[in-house]
């Protein structure tokens, strides 16, 4: 008797579920995170130092702890708050403000790039403050930033693998589920690393290229 | 949250495996951050060279290691290579993806770090009389190891949170001694979070003794 099937194209459809599960979470954690990390990053560009250092210690416990302990105790928390949700759901929160911690870093150090002199030259035209920030310190400070937000973007994409330890199907774990059915581990993890590698690859090329534009 | 009682008691008593489980993660990524550091040094040096066998290779392994997941290739050392019949340990397979890792990031800065160094710099020093290797040692590379010294630990605690992916494969670090001890007692939130704590202090104590020591050993003067 086999107990194991060898892989076939009826395989196919399970593995663009996991594809697509992992795109899914990743641009949602990625989106999510970089407007919390927009507004956290505003807020910790404007406040005092009193403020600034609050809001440093909390982001910095999630910059502090690995993923996968805060992917299962947010979990296991939950579940024992007697509200506990799907894996997707769980995995998206989670990952967001993992994202957040990160992109506001990124966010933060592009408003303080912008030059006093002209947030004060836009003042000086009779922009009020929400102008000043809508026209001039998010367009100019979030272009300065823009390689290293491709760099956080990046590495939640590669990140977001850790969701499978909630039970997550993302493309990592039905690698796994196809591997444990069919002995094959060689060749169904080359093509999941072809395919990690075929959408980051391209990313962080253009990333650098923008880089460089920009410099000179 | 009313009807959860913490049991603090189990995780007390298994305070010391834990601490094992401690010291299995920082020795991983110490080891790892080292033996990855001197392929990291070859990489960049083949990155930079003529030739264009070494510059294929290089390049290879550091576009892979820095663009696929961490846990992809951890797999790969456990089960993938485990298809050619070599069977590597929890411990190993983690140990040789992050070396694998941190040697494709850390080319890259060691690379970034090297040429960011002025041309000026080196004939200014040949100038002076200095040979080849008073130059590399007295004027290029303690500039470029002021630079590179951030990133460097960046990346040391980038490992120690990384190593944590253990707890997928059966590796008793940290984490994963604390999934082995919460799959006997059932106390899953408890054990994480002590966990969660220890990691944070691990990181931090990493953190400040590399303050620490750049302040000693840069004077001040770090870029």
């Amino acid at each position: 008797m086999n107990l194991f099937t060898p892989l076939s194209w009826n395989d196919a459809g399970f593995i663009l579920t996991g594809i697509l599960n992992t795109v899914y979470i990743s641009v949602i954690a990625i989106v999510v995170g970089s407007l919390l990390g927009l507004l956290i990053g505003f807020i910790r560009a404007e406040s005092n130092k009193t403020v600034n250092v609050f809001l440093g210690a909390v982001l910095d416990v999630l910059r502090s702890v690995p993923l996968i302990i805060q992917l299962i105790l947010f979990s296991t928390f939950i579940g024992v708050m007697g509200f506990p949700l799907p894996p997707f759901v769980t995995g998206s929160i989670i990952l967001s403000l993992y994202t957040m911690a990160f992109m506001s870093e990124v966010f933060r150090s592009g408003f303080n790039s912008v030059p006093v002199s002209m947030v004060k030259a836009s003042r000086s035209l009779g922009m009020n403050y929400l102008q000043t920030v809508r026209y001039i310190r998010i367009p100019i400070g979030m272009r300065a930033v823009f390689p290293s937000w491709i760099g956080v973007a990046l590495s939640v994409i590669k990140d977001s693998a850790l969701v499978s330890v909630i039970g997550y199907m993302e493309l990592l774990r039905t690698a796994e589920q196809l591997i444990s059915r069919t002995q094959q581990p060689l060749m169904i993890l080359i093509g999941v690393g072809l395919f990690y590698f075929m959408i980051s690859y391209p990313l962080s090329r253009y990333g650098k290229y923008i880089e460089r534009k920009m410099e000179i | 949250m009313d009807n959860y009682e913490f049991h603090w008691n189990v995780v007390f008593d298994a305070f010391p495996q834990l601490l094992t489980g401690a010291f299995t993660t920082v020795h991983v990524s110490v080891l790892s951050m080292l033996v990855g550091i001197i392929i990291a040094v070859l990489l960049a040096l083949g990155k930079m060279s003529e030739t264009k066998v070494f510059y294929h290779i290089a390049n290879i392994w550091i576009e892979i290691a820095r663009n696929t997941p961490a846990l992809f290739l951890i797999y790969m050392a456990y089960f993938g290579l485990g298809a050619y019949g070599i069977h590597l340990s929890p411990y190993v397979s983690v140990f040789s993806a992050l070396v694998f890792i941190n040697a494709g990031y850390l080319a890259e800065t060691f690379r970034g770090g090297f040429q960011s160094i002025p041309k000026t710099q080196y004939s200014a020093a040949k100038s002076l009389g200095m040979n080849n290797i008073k130059v590399y040692r007295y004027i290029i590379l303690p500039q470029m190891f002021r630079r590179i010294y951030h990133p460097m630990t960046n990346q040391f605690v980038w490992s120690i949170l990384m190593s944590s992916l253990g707890i997928l494969v059966g590796m008793n670090e940290l984490s994963g001694e604390t999934q082995r001890l919460q799959s006997t007692s059932f106390r899953t939130l408890e054990f994480f979070m002590v966990a969660a704590v220890m990691y944070y202090v691990i990181t931090k104590l990493v953190l400040l003794a590399a303050d620490l020591i750049a302040k000693k050993v840069f004077k001040g003067e770090i870029s």
